[in-house]
């Protein structure tokens, strides 16, 4: 247990009477990229959105299983989901900056877990910017609205103000399909910086992105998973027949 | 040798736009472009039409019956059927103003947490029961508005606070409740077509619902909600019946709230009956509908500056 920094054993995941996720099990090593891919609709993004109890804010949504962080349970009732959500960030697939500054974008965090002082907000805001690798592009205007960012500086300030609340973990949900080429590969160059501090998991459409940043690789099918192992195994030599099938665009 | 050719041509032409007027999406789109063409320009004539109209008439006060603009805007006295007649309109100004700003104040918090309450903690019923109830509010009748504010609030602040019970604060009670409609729906419509990528940002930094909802979602849709606000308050300016008819309608500045007093609409609706056409008395009124007329104006220039800052 103590070897790793997530573990999700047994998930289940109903839309009312859908079962969208039929029991997945799977750890997460810390320090590392694990990379969920699969046919659209098999019930990755599901998956990750349970990992941190996103699931909660849909109304007819519900997980079961145990999901274990630092020696605790989070699937369950009485579990503080505000404490929880602090310790695992996210990222979206388009980004979501608040109509807010940049410098205010992360600073959000921090604040509602009680940093008040404003050189610590002020360190933290540098800080989270420069593992960001945006701090020489903004710098200059932190105080202008985040919406002016473009399309890839926008999601490399969402990564960003996930970091400023020091999670153990970041789940991305396809954090790369919406931007261009250039954007894609600061997005992926940042990932493989990040993975020093935190453990990353990361849902994504695109094979070749899930072989360049990931440790490991799990590919999802119908709800389950097909096959969970090293991403170098999975792309040169899958055990089962249907990875294959899928990583050499046989179906899906 | 040119000429046929030239015949030609022309023929040819004349056989080009015949073939094309047979062609039936043509005729359609033709037919659509009138059509609304044909629309457009009677609701523009006739809103030129009514701008026009009060505008001359109101106008005539200033030209012919020499009454001075900053009399009419500032003065105190209205007594247009005076030996001297006086037309002073500041009571009014003042009256449709503190009714209307004192309903928005009212009924902006009240609408603003309704529509929070609807569409972010029980949207569920909030979509199903409450909105239909809210816009059935819509709907009630100004007079029956006006009924139960003669039987109901008149008499409780009667009861409450000294005076008669009409006046400025009833009037500005009943026309909370007139534009509550207005500023909950806009408000509503602003909040549940705020993008869930949002409010999942701040879930996902570990904000609890009311740490996102007033400092997420309510600073990201302060420009529509003022815009629901400021409509509001147009409506409560413009609202003559129902004001009129708990307001008490004596001509002056009133002391305290619960002093009889007078808007500009009550005003225009009780006198424009009792007087001649053409007459510097009627003429008068139509300046204060003109000044209503210039009100909304500004009203609408409020929103539409709202609504660019809202599409920033």
């Amino acid at each position: 247990m103590e070897t790793q920094s997530l573990t999700a054993k047994n998930i289940h995941v109903h839309y009312g009477e859908k079962e969208a996720i039929k029991g997945v099990s799977l750890d997460f090593a810390p320090r590392e990229v694990t990379a969920l891919i699969g046919p659209s609709g098999c019930g990755k993004s599901t998956f990750l959105r349970s990992l941190n109890r996103m699931n909660d804010t849909i109304d007819n949504a519900r997980v079961t299983g145990e999901i274990w962080i630092d020696g605790e349970n989070i699937n369950e009732p009485g579990v503080d989901v505000v404490l929880l959500r602090q310790k695992i960030g996210m990222v979206w697939q388009r980004p979501n900056p608040f109509h807010k500054s940049i410098y205010e974008n992360i600073a959000f965090g921090p604040r509602y877990h009680g940093i008040k002082n404003k050189k610590q907000l002020d360190h933290i805001v540098e800080d989270c910017l420069r593992k960001a690798a945006l701090w020489d592009e903004t710098k200059d205007r932190l105080h202008n609205s985040a919406l002016a960012l473009s399309g890839g500086q926008q999601q490399r300030l969402c990564i960003a103000r996930s970091i400023a609340v020091k999670p153990k973990v970041i789940l991305m949900d396809e954090p790369a399909s919406a931007l261009d080429p250039v954007s894609t590969a600061k997005v992926e160059e940042l990932i493989s910086e990040l993975k020093q501090d935190y453990t990353i998991v990361i849902v994504t459409h695109n094979m070749h992105q899930a072989a360049r940043v990931s440790d490991k690789t799990a590919f999802f099918y119908m709800g389950k998973v097909v096959e969970y192992d090293r991403t170098e195994k999975i792309f040169t030599n899958p055990s089962e027949k249907a990875t294959d099938d899928y990583i050499s665009g046989r179906f899906g | 040798m040119e000429r046929p050719a030239v015949k030609d041509n022309h023929m040819e032409q004349q056989g080009n736009r015949a073939r094309k007027v047979v062609k039936p999406h043509v005729v359609e789109e033709w037919v659509g472009k009138v059509y609304t063409a044909i629309c457009i320009l009677v609701l523009v004539v006739t809103i030129g039409a009514i701008v026009y109209f009060v505008s001359s008439r109101g106008l005539t006060t200033f030209i012919k019956d020499g009454v001075s603009l900053s009399g009419l805007l500032g003065g105190l006295k209205w007594d247009p059927e005076a030996d001297i007649p006086l037309y002073g309109a500041l009571p009014f100004i003042f009256g449709s103003f503190s009714t209307s700003l004192l309903a928005a104040l009212i009924a902006a918090p009240l609408g603003v947490c309704a529509a929070v309450f609807m569409t972010q903690i029980m949207p569920g019923i909030g979509k199903r029961i409450l909105q239909p109830v809210i816009e059935l509010l819509a709907g009630i009748p100004s007079v029956v508005f006006g009924f139960v504010g003669l039987s109901v609030i008149v008499p409780a602040l009667r009861s409450i606070f000294p005076g008669q019970g009409i006046g400025i604060a009833a009037g500005a009670i009943v026309l909370s409740l007139m534009i509550l409609p207005t500023i909950t729906t806009i408000a509503t419509d602003a909040l549940a077509g705020l993008s869930a990528g949002l409010k999942e940002g701040s879930y996902a930094l570990g904000a609890t619902r009311w740490q996102t909802i007033y400092r997420i979602v309510i600073p990201t849709t302060l420009p529509a909600l003022l815009t629901g606000v400021v409509l509001g308050m147009s409506r409560a300016f413009g609202e003559a019946l129902a004001v009129q008819m708990v307001i008490g309608n004596s001509p002056h500045i009133p002391h305290s709230l619960f002093e009889s007093a007078s808007t500009l609409t009550s005003v225009i609706t009780l006198d424009m009956g009792n007087t001649v056409m053409g007459s510097a008395h009627n003429n008068a009124l139509w300046s204060l509908a003109l000044i209503l007329l210039a009100m909304t104006f500004v009203f609408v220039f409020v929103v539409r500056f709202l609504e660019r800052r809202k599409n920033r």
